[in-house]
């Protein structure tokens, strides 16, 4: 059975936003699996709904956002002592999202790095403090112990004088060191799954080149899965070993990272592909998607992304959504193209 | 061939000559000037008629305060513009007065990074894009009408949307908005401040289509602002390297990245993340942080993080010297280093 080895299952989710002007179906139908100790990218545009995943998977989705279907799958690893290797089923959407039972998950067994390394700390408290709050609360230590994990933390995200830093305030730090706070904060209870949200997005390539050396170390050394969320197909190609790419709520092709870049089925994944300028390549006209990605509130009937697909089939597209199909063992698409009974 | 070929005064359409901006630090109650921020420390930049020059660097490092300096929407602190004009001669744009500035405008336009912020939301498309002819007093009435519908053609948006406010549009139509306007006054010369940054990948590439299109049709020639090195690639014919407020290097595009000599040059490329997981290369990692322009260390700005650095970078600060034609570099061990490439 494959599916021992996964951490997390995210299965049909719809989290939807009641808003005055009408619904958002910000996540519309996604699936998606990540492998314990493996590094699942999900890429999509603004607006595909892959951060409301994120937010859904924490159970920290802001209202008036709803999870209003699907399943979220924690495994929880009882025991690992080589020959027993058991793990709990948790189904995260049935817990209450203040609840003890989330509270004690999120944050300690999944934890997250955001984006905003300056919105995500508390400029009123120093580095250290931030650190030692989530060791204190999830693990049974007083505050010297803490205190003492909370430089070892800063010397393990690469911090110069962690000795000295543990007591600086967040504007005292550049972006890049914030960051390496937020890293060390979520890796400070060892959690199973870590979630990272465009971490490095607002950072300088020198800088981002740095931040992304160390995750991918300290993914080697603590063997937490990773689910990595950016718009950068750079990005993906570097980090993950598994892709799942999103357009418009919807996961509509995960593959492994090699699979997705050099056999891509659906049509989205290969234009996106083809939209990008790349580095070194001789310069050529580029291809970019035509049309836009539509309003929140006018999604298209059928496949969302038919309007814009060099492949759509009038009346098939348009008209009823295609089912999500396994094409090969871990690779899905979601695509009138791959239909079941042509398997 | 020793000694390139001095760019001829036919092509050349825009010199600029030691440019400087240094914004004053004021502290204390008299407000006293305690020191400088050299954000533009002495940039010469000559590009062609035509052609799209790229100004590539990392947040902070002065590409954007250049432009604007150029375009006097900053007023520069000493240097020279000059605008070669074949029938005119050569304009200096540092010295013109109020109103010789405000004729000279017509030819110098600017497209900002943020489509959001750089539309009026108060005024119609109409409104926007007619603004620099109505306060020009070149059309008014039917002939504005035309000459609008005219102007959001070249930029593939129907007339029918001319009534419509910005914010039923989205960030790339936006974009299409901000050149149209940029366009109204047949300019020569077009800054474009990170154009395609702020928006989807899939857009980004319908952007830089539009923009090729553009110059061919109107002649136009572009100092394209940017950090993403790959859209730099893809657009410029030239580029120059910008670190804390000095250029670094500057080489025809081809050159500069297949056969780049300055260090910072080589670890800019390399870390940039390469869409394609088959092509993962050792990187290299650059250490510490990008020099404060208000407190820059001695002798070369980039010796503190360059792995090449020997004790003549700690006190001296190379000039920018040719060492190939047209490719010029500011190190001192330019020559003597064997630097990677991209492909």
């Amino acid at each position: 059975m494959a599916e021992l080895d996964e951490v997390l299952r995210v299965d049909e989710l719809r989290t939807y936003f009641y808003t005055q002007e009408g619904t958002v179906r910000a996540v519309d139908g996604a699936s998606f699996a990540v492998k314990r100790g493996q590094v699942l990218g999900i890429v999509g545009e603004s607006g595909c709904g892959k951060s409301v995943a994120a937010q859904s998977i924490l159970r920290i989705v802001p209202p008036p956002g709803r999870i209003v279907g699907g399943q979220i799958i924690y495994h929880r690893q009882v025991a690992a002592d080589g020959a027993s290797n058991l793990s709990e089923m948790l189904n995260l959407t049935e817990m209450h999202p203040r609840g003890q039972e989330m509270r004690s998950i999120r944050g300690s067994e999944i934890s997250m790095v955001f984006q905003e390394p300056m919105t995500s700390l508390d400029p009123v408290y120093t580095v250290g403090d931030q650190i030692m709050e989530a060791i204190t609360l999830h693990q049974n230590v007083d505050r010297r112990e803490a205190r003492k994990r909370a430089i070892e933390m800063l010397e393990q995200v690469g911090m110069p004088r962690p000795g000295e830093i543990v007591d600086n305030y967040p504007h005292q730090l550049s972006g890049g060191m914030r960051q390496r706070v937020m890293i060390a904060i979520a890796l400070s209870c060892h959690p199973s799954l870590l979630i990272a949200d465009e971490p490095t997005t607002a950072l300088d390539v020198t800088t981002e080149a740095q931040i992304l050396d160390l995750m991918r170390n300290l993914q080697k050394q603590t063997g937490t899965a990773i689910v990595y969320i950016t718009h950068n197909l750079g990005v993906i190609a570097e980090m993950c070993d598994d892709v799942a790419v999103m357009y418009l709520g919807k996961v509509v092709e995960q593959a492994d990272v090699d699979s997705i870049f050099y056999d891509p089925k659906h049509p989205y994944t290969q234009a996106l592909l083809r939209s990008i300028p790349r580095i070194g390549q001789a310069r050529k006209r580029l291809e970019p998607i035509k049309g836009i990605v539509p309003d929140p509130y006018a999604i298209p009937q059928g496949c969302p992304f038919w309007p814009r697909c060099i492949h759509a089939m009038p009346g098939l597209c348009d008209h009823d959504q295609p089912e999500y199909v396994p094409i090969a063992p871990g690779h899905s698409v979601r695509c009138h193209l791959f239909r079941q009974e042509a398997m | 061939m020793a000694i390139s070929q001095p760019v001829g005064s036919t092509d050349l359409l825009l010199e600029v000559k030691d440019l400087k901006k240094h914004f004053p630090i004021r502290r204390g109650f008299l407000r006293r000037t305690v020191g400088y921020v050299k954000a533009v420390d002495g940039v010469s930049l000559r590009i062609r008629r035509g052609e799209t020059f790229g100004l590539v660097g990392e947040s902070g490092c002065g590409k954007t305060t250049t432009g604007r300096c150029i375009l006097r929407l900053i007023e520069p602190t000493s240097g020279e513009v000059i605008l070669h004009d074949p029938e005119k001669g050569p304009v200096h744009v540092e010295a013109l007065d109020k109103d010789q500035m405000r004729d000279l405008r017509r030819d110098l336009q600017i497209v900002f990074q943020d489509p959001y912020s750089s539309l009026n939301p108060r005024l119609t498309v109409q409104q926007i894009v007619g603004e620099p002819l109505v306060v020009n007093k070149i059309a008014r009435g039917k002939e504005l009408q035309d000459r609008v519908a005219e102007l959001l053609a070249a930029v593939g948006l129907r007339s029918e949307v001319m009534d419509r406010y910005p914010h039923a549009f989205s960030g790339g139509q936006r974009q299409r908005i901000g050149l149209a306007r940029a366009l109204a006054l047949n300019p020569k010369f077009i800054v474009a401040d990170e154009p395609v940054s702020a928006l989807d990948v899939s857009v980004q590439a319908q952007v830089l289509n539009l923009m090729e299109d553009l110059q061919d049709k109107f002649g136009l020639t572009y100092l394209f602002v940017a950090h993403d090195l790959s859209v730099i690639e893809h657009i410029s014919k030239h580029v120059a390297v910008m670190y804390v407020g000095k250029l670094v290097e500057s080489a025809p595009t081809d050159e500069l990245f297949r056969n780049p000599r300055h260090p910072y040059t080589e670890a800019l490329m390399s870390a940039v993340p390469k869409p394609d997981p088959r092509a993962q290369s050792a990187r290299i990692l650059l250490t510490g942080e990008v020099a404060n322009p208000a407190k820059p260390p001695p002798g070369c700005y980039f010796h503190p993080r360059c792995r090449y650095a020997i004790d003549r970078c700690k006190v001296e600060a190379p000039a920018l010297a040719e060492i190939a034609p047209e490719h010029l570099v500011a190190c001192w061990r330019a020559a003597e280093l064997d630097l990677r490439g991209i492909g």
